[in-house]
């Protein structure tokens, strides 16, 4: 299973997540965006860059909870709760999100 | 699992992993810090020991690049984001190995009750204050 972007083949797993984190970049991105039916725009851009930051430090990609929290202390409460992440990423923002980053599925989802 | 957080009426238990090898080498270091995130999303009263080889999980200065595994220690520093704030060492596992608490890595969490303080999350313990937290434990979990 692969996503074909700009003549390149990207490896992802059954739920959609790509299996070389280092193979991401922005047009994957909004292809598997497109995918879940979501039209990025600056605000998912935000929640999704916020990720590959949390990641980058962290080493983990978060489950929704600690998203909400994380995000809440950076951009502030107007963001940082659910029903703005929710109307984002209906699918729940930390699976999608996650999933557009190009990060692993957070831990603490099943 | 996302949504659990209100879930209504729930028994609060205290929870303590016990860590006592290697972080590398074999995998035992690495499912003890999943199975603590994962188990997070439950809100029990969690807290980590560190003791024998377990106090090499939190040093300072980690690098895999020559083993080829992740280098996970990064994310002991996110465990405050999971309200997992209590991490206790034991200073003679510690002193044994010729450590000292500089030696390991800083990991914070913000208290939320406390205009977000940030506030140290370990806490170096004795072996008979470790015997005493172990003690007063609901269920303990040994890695």
């Amino acid at each position: 299973m692969s996503y074909e972007v700009n003549g390149a083949t990207v490896e992802h797993d059954e739920e959609g997540y790509i299996t070389d984190l280092s193979a991401w970049n922005k047009d994957l991105a909004a292809l598997i965006a497109k995918d879940e039916n979501i039209d990025m725009n600056d605000e998912h851009w935000e929640v999704v860059n916020f990720l590959r930051d949390y990641y980058e430090e962290y080493q983990i990609a978060p489950a929704v909870r600690v998203l909400i929290k994380a995000v809440k202390k950076s951009m502030g409460k107007e963001k940082g709760n659910n029903k703005y992440l929710y109307t984002l990423f209906p699918y729940g923002p930390a699976k999608q999100a996650c999933k557009i980053a190009g990060l692993p599925k957070p831990t603490g989802c099943v | 699992m996302n949504d659990m957080a209100d879930t209504g009426e729930q028994t609060i238990k205290k929870f303590l992993y016990v860590n006592r090898k290697a972080p590398y080498g074999t995998i035992y270091a690495l499912e003890s810090l999943e199975v603590v995130l994962i188990g997070a999303a439950f809100e029990q009263d969690v807290s980590l020991a560190f003791l024998d080889d377990g106090v090499f999980q939190l040093m300072k200065g980690q690098d895999t690049a020559d083993i080829g595994v992740k280098n996970f220690s990064p994310t002991y520093r996110a465990l405050g984001d999971f309200e997992v704030t209590k991490l206790f060492v034991e200073k003679e596992s510690l002193e044994e190995r010729g450590l000292s608490e500089d030696d390991l890595m800083e990991i914070t969490y913000e208290d939320e009750d406390d205009d977000w303080e940030e506030k140290p999350s370990i806490h170096l313990v004795n072996r008979s204050e470790l015997a005493a937290v172990m003690a007063e434990q609901d269920v303990i979990l040994s890695f």
